[in-house]
């Protein structure tokens, strides 16, 4: 009798045990259906084609420099991030055991540890402070610091993933190292590459904190006459930033600004769930299913 | 699945990797295109030592007034004066506070939810739909801060207000400290909320990572014995996943301290320390946040406070973030690289 008193018991605990996990794994989801119906309900409506390409002081509030500022911002990033990062990560792989690549690597974590509103102020006094104004570039460093430890260690892995029998083939057949690794090992990890540079764009793509003190924010579409392009002036001007302009129409006690905050909002969101939600099907398309996780 | 995580190939490639071709530091066999590529990617791999070399040089230098004009006296001090007629006193304590108060309690709320929902997503719920949920999970990882702090500031801060605060205080009174507070939802637990949320995802996704390591034959064995599956999950799957949960929770951690948009709008950024719920308080990422703009002109000792805050918040995450990779290291080897 004894026994099965018992075994009813460990049953019933078993039981609530499994009701407190489905309870918590609805409290995990109640935010992300709250976040997401609020910001499809009121975002939506605040979305038209003017919105999307107007200046901020235009009748409406629009967006549209705001998104070409945000867009331009994550291009200077990249290339700042890109080079680096690549020639990290293949130092990484290629001299994995040298004396460098353990501090490299712990002070890659360490980089990807710090604050972004940190990052911010370190660049405000790297970039700012020396060009005394805010502009895209000081914007864009700020972005790339924080790429840069993301994507260095994501090529790492996708380097060291490559069988050491295609750099064997390699050097048997001839090449030197250096084209060994750049025409044959590169272009064979370039799936888990690109994938880690996707990740750290969507990642970096809706920070605001980092710009906070360093593009400045901008009423007005970026210099685009030739003239000034060719100067590259736009690079050293402040620029608008969709997160930035999205802080300021929140606080902004304007109830028509909230509704162009929620606009902003969504758009951020589309933006970068396109780049997250393509490379996961670029990854399992490339990988199959396993691939993804 | 969960078994042949443990053996992947990496432990054993980068082992023949070392014994069947030379690595590139044998100078004498190398041609000169080799010896250049070698030196472009060694200086660039200098490149992040340099950066936190000149990151940590920049902060010290930039916080050096602020050092020299306060010294230790400025952790302890709760004031924030920026009136250089009355004589500018600067203070940390109520920035340490918030930040802590609000990252731990965060930490607090969203551990057992995010490990009980990896567990349950790994042990229990093994229907198609689990890979729908756990993706529906990273991509609430995805969403930025800003608009956290958006949803935050229109959605949560009114619900604290109505649907908490002032139930709470209906029942218990004001008098009790903790409870305390104007009716606005603006405060220590929008903040505190709003941060669990944004940790929660990244909570799950690496607790899911620990459990996978677990050797499916310790599942096996349990259940051989008899037991039920909450018995399993409690003792063969927890305990060896433990120093990863722990892991996962502390990078949690890290995150929540840093964390700036989403806090700093539902915060109140107001400088006291109060032992209450419902006042508002500021973190030393909300306080940067909302006074770097005003910084210089006659307070000359405000941006180098501000520096030393940054300081003083970039110490206290570097030591949290090393304590969960060490932890998270020692539990998977090298080859978890969590980004």
């Amino acid at each position: 009798m004894k026994g099965i008193a018992n075994a009813r018991r460990r049953k019933f605990t078993n039981l609530i045990a499994m009701l407190v996990m489905v309870t918590m794994l609805v409290v995990c989801l109640i935010p992300l259906v709250s976040v997401s119906w609020t910001l499809l309900s009121k975002g939506i409506p605040a979305i038209s084609l003017d919105f999307l390409t107007n200046l901020p002081l235009s009748r409406q509030s629009g967006i549209g420099n705001a998104i070409l500022g945000s867009l331009l911002t994550l291009l200077v990033a990249s290339l700042f991030a890109i080079p680096f990062g690549l020639l990290v990560g293949m130092y990484l792989s290629q001299c994995a055991s040298s004396r460098l690549a353990t501090p490299t690597r712990t002070l890659l974590d360490v980089m990807s540890g710090i604050p972004a509103i940190v990052v911010g102020m370190f660049i405000y006094s790297l970039v700012v402070r020396p060009m005394k104004s805010y502009s895209l570039m000081a914007g864009g460093v700020s972005l790339a610091m924080i790429m840069l430890p993301v994507f260095a260690r994501t090529s790492e892995e996708a380097l060291k993933a490559i069988p050491e029998t295609v750099m064997e083939a390699g050097l048997g057949l001839g090449l030197p190292r250096w084209r060994v690794v750049l025409q044959v090992l590169l272009r064979s990890a370039l799936p888990g590459v690109l994938t880690g540079f996707f990740l750290a764009l969507a990642r970096v793509g809706g920070e605001a904190a980092p710009l906070l003190f360093t593009v400045g924010g901008s009423n007005f579409w970026p210099s685009h006459a030739p003239a000034e392009l060719a100067r590259l002036q736009p690079l050293t001007e402040q620029v608008a930033s969709l997160p930035l302009v999205i802080y300021e129409y929140a606080k902004d006690p304007r109830p028509a600004k909230h509704a162009a905050a929620w606009g902003a909002a969504l758009v951020l969101v589309v933006i970068i769930l396109a780049i997250r939600l393509s490379t996961h099907a670029y990854v399992r398309w490339r990988y199959g299913q396993q691939g993804a996780h | 699945m969960t078994g042949n995580v443990m053996t992947s190939p990496v432990g054993e490639m980068s082992g023949t990797r070392q014994t069947a071709v030379p690595r590139m530091r044998r100078r004498r066999v190398m041609n000169a295109g080799d010896r250049i590529f070698l030196a472009i990617i060694r200086s660039a791999a200098l490149v992040p030592v340099l950066l936190i070399i000149l990151f940590v040089g920049i902060l010290i230098a930039g916080s050096m007034p602020s050092l020299r004009a306060f010294g230790l006296r400025f952790l302890f001090n709760s004031e924030w004066q920026p009136n250089a007629e009355i004589g500018e006193d600067y203070g940390a304590l109520p920035f340490i506070y918030g930040t802590l108060f609000s990252s731990v309690m965060a930490l607090l709320l969203a551990a057992p939810v995010g490990i009980g929902v990896a567990v349950f997503l790994n042990e229990v719920f093994t229907s198609r739909l689990r890979g729908a949920i756990a993706f529906l999970i990273e991509i609430l990882a995805t969403i930025p801060s800003i608009v956290f702090g958006v949803w935050a500031f229109f959605v949560l801060v009114p619900f604290v207000r109505d649907g908490i605060q002032a139930h709470v205080q209906a029942i218990f009174g004001t008098g009790f400290v903790l409870f305390r507070g104007p009716p606005l939802g603006i405060g220590l637990l929008a903040g505190t909320l709003v941060l669990a949320v944004m940790i929660l995802p990244m909570i799950v996704s690496i607790s899911l990572e620990a459990i996978r390591m677990v050797p499916s034959s310790y599942r096996e064995a349990a259940l051989g014995l008899g037991a039920t599956r909450w018995e399993m999950i409690r003792l063969a799957v927890l305990p060896p996943a433990r120093s990863g949960l722990i892991g996962a929770c502390i990078l949690a951690l890290g995150r929540a301290l840093g964390e700036t948009m989403a806090v700093t709008m539902v915060i109140g950024n107001k400088n006291v320390i109060r032992w209450s719920l419902f006042e508002p308080a500021s973190t030393i990422s909300s306080v940067v946040a909302s006074n770097f703009g005003e910084a210089g002109g006659d307070n000359a000792l405000m941006l180098p406070s501000l520096t030393e805050l940054a300081l003083i918040l970039f110490a206290m995450t570097l030591i949290v973030n090393l304590v969960a990779r060490f932890l998270i290291r020692r539990f998977a080897g090298d080859k978890a690289v969590i980004a």
